[in-house]
């Protein structure tokens, strides 16, 4: 199919069939899946240009989910069980497409691709929030953290695919089924080690107060998201709460949990307000990247 | 762990049901079909098959560890998400290969401690270091690529669930050398720095990829049983001659060179050769002695130690849901 064939962008959740057929030698995506190679076609062919807005908003969705890719990758091959590191690097991968369509989208408004963007910036130029960045712990912080997001994830994902802007919506439409995995998994998880022994309820309840605190930041609107909700392309974080308590609550209520009750954060990334760990793990990430500017791999 | 006998192996037999199985076995031999889990089989032929598969096995979760080492650094987000599911790949191959060993009778927390405890080989390719975004490349070409000229024959291996892993693993191993492959090519293609990187990754792994088809067949006792028993087809030095073959090929291809100028086609033979191989090396990485030894099983331990509390909680989970039901069907037995 040539990019003048595909009629919009309802088709690119469908795939485009003739797109970058060099774009991958493991291109074993079943044939409906929407890939970020697409995505990235689209920019290139002009067929899709998100506004300076939805870029950046597209910019913050894939920052985060980069973040999560880069620290949910350290567990292939340290994961307590070998299921564990097949099931931390599903979620890793989902996360890391999901990055590559948002910054490949993203990119499409400055001209830049999805590693201009990953491993050109700077610390204060990401605008992940703060949770995404948290290290990973033991399992259990791990969990934790995965557990926030993948709610979180879950419940904004699913209304973004009524988003005004198509291209957001088709992300959408693929990432909130396999975030609905992410929430199975971790559900499971939250409830096996709270129910399990009595270190694993200790450090179950310990990683959950280490990254509650970061909870807050998920739902705070600024100028941006009201200005998109308002125009219908995005969902206002603040909107989610609601949702994201009471189902997280029930997860946690099955569990005997409670929801921890800690000072929150004050958050910031969405301007480039980083903890002091993100430094590290973008060194880490981009240093291959920077001694070689303008290669290609 | 206690259960360390599976029902897959048989009790004692009678001489004649004893005598029954060898003939079934001889008789499977000799029309090259397959031997499934049930099927009475020499304790030798278990032996070796668990050895071998156990090994091969223990090589995927091993081998996990140098790739690895790249994740994090990958110099590009394609590049990260194939290398992700390649290692992810590792892991699941590692699941196979632990549950066709287990058919045989030993459960996979046996095998993992013998690893552990140094007990278990692994193959001795994966005690060399992964140092450059290159190796990523050279090890899915080379080491990858000896790894389907060895797999291949197994696929039609005597025993039916190692020959059937090995199907599913041989395709996806083949994806991994493509990938390896790629990953040079565009090197090559590169840079005067990133050709420089592929070169240098080719020559450290050349030659420790031609010994992982085992010693020379004048020096490999184990070859001559396994090839009777249809498990093993060809010898170590006919692995290896086609695999310099194939890579004599390809090396063009890629713009690089091996590092090794004695290969040649024999004429007389039809047969690729190689240059002299370092087999005190490889005897001496085989022993412990190599670069990463310690290291590989070392966060090998690592990882399991640290998981223990996990797998602890998740199996007294189990086992209270299993109690918690058990109540209520009695309460609705009531």
């Amino acid at each position: 199919m040539s990019p003048e064939t595909t009629t919009g962008h309802g088709d690119i959740s469908t795939g485009v069939a003739g797109g970058d057929s060099n774009a991958s030698a493991t291109r074993i995506t079943p044939g409906n899946a929407l890939r970020p190679e697409d995505i990235a076609l689209e920019v290139r062919t002009g067929l899709a240009k998100p506004t300076e807005d939805v870029a950046e908003y597209a910019l913050r969705l894939g920052d985060d989910a980069l973040v999560l890719a880069q620290r949910l990758g350290h567990w292939i091959s340290r994961a307590p069980e070998l299921e564990e590191d097949v099931a931390l690097g599903n979620i890793a991968l989902d996360q890391l497409g999901h990055a590559r369509s948002f910054l490949s989208y993203a990119g499409g408004a400055w001209e830049k691709s999805e590693d201009d963007l990953a491993y050109f910036r700077r610390e204060h130029e990401f605008r992940s929030v703060q949770l995404f960045e948290q290290p990973n712990g033991d399992f259990a912080v791990t969990i934790a953290r995965q557990f926030i997001v993948s709610y979180y994830q879950f419940e904004l994902y699913r209304r973004l695919t009524e988003s005004s802007d198509e291209t957001l919506a088709a992300i959408a439409a693929k990432a909130v089924k396999e975030v609905d995995y992410h929430r199975d998994h971790s559900a499971q998880w939250i409830l096996r080690l709270a129910g399990g022994t009595d270190e694993s309820r200790t450090r179950m309840i310990h990683g959950l107060r280490l990254m509650w605190p970061y909870v807050n930041e998920l739902f705070q609107d600024d100028d941006l998201t009201q200005r998109l909700a308002e125009a219908g392309a995005a969902v206002a974080p603040s909107s989610l709460r609601e949702d994201f308590d009471r189902l997280t609550g029930d997860v946690l209520q099955e569990a005997e949990l409670e929801v921890p009750d800690v000072p929150a954060a004050p958050g910031g990334g969405r301007r480039g307000k980083h903890s002091e760990h993100l430094g590290y793990l973008l060194a880490e990430m981009q240093v291959l990247a920077r001694e070689h500017p303008g290669a290609s791999w | 762990m206690a259960a360390q006998n599976l029902q897959s192996v048989p009790a004692e037999l009678s001489p004649e049901d004893e005598a029954a199985g060898q003939a079934n076995f001889d008789r499977v031999m000799a029309e090259d079909s397959r031997i499934e889990p049930k099927d009475w089989m020499p304790a030798a032929y278990r032996k070796t098959l668990l050895r071998q598969i156990s090994q091969h096995a223990h090589s995927e979760i091993i081998g996990m560890q140098p790739e690895a080492n790249w994740i994090s650094r990958a110099p590009s987000l394609k590049r990260k998400a194939i290398l992700m599911a390649k290692v992810q790949d590792e892991a699941g191959h590692g699941l196979y290969l632990y549950s066709a060993a287990e058919t045989l009778g030993q459960t996979r927390d046996k095998m993992m401690e013998d690893l552990i405890a140094g007990k278990a080989r692994y193959s001795s390719i994966f005690n060399y270091p992964a140092l450059t975004w290159a190796d990523m490349g050279a090890i899915g070409w080379l080491v990858d690529g000896a790894a389907i000229c060895n797999q291949v024959p197994l696929c039609r291996a005597s025993y039916g669930p190692y020959g059937r892993a090995m199907v599913r693993i041989c395709k996806e191993e083949s994806f991994h050398q493509r990938q390896g492959f790629e990953i040079l090519l565009e090197l090559s293609n590169g840079t005067p720095e990133q050709k420089q990187m592929a070169q240098d990754a080719v020559n450290r792994w050349y030659a420790p990829a031609l010994m992982m088809f085992g010693p020379p067949d004048d020096d490999s006792p184990n070859s001559k049983q396994s090839m009777a028993w249809n498990i093993k087809r060809f010898s170590n030095d006919e692995l290896r001659s086609r695999f310099v073959g194939m890579m004599v090929e390809q090396v063009r291809v890629l713009g690089l060179t091996l590092p090794d100028d004695q290969v040649r086609f024999n004429e007389d033979t039809r047969k690729w050769e190689h240059g002299p191989l370092d087999w005190h090396e490889f005897q001496e990485v085989l022993a412990g002695r190599g670069p990463c030894n310690a290291q590989r099983l070392e966060r090998r331990r690592e990882a399991h130690d640290d998981g223990a509390w996990v797998r602890e909680a998740a199996a007294a989970y189990a086992a209270k849901q299993q109690a918690k039901q058990s109540m209520t069907t009695k309460e609705y037995a009531a």
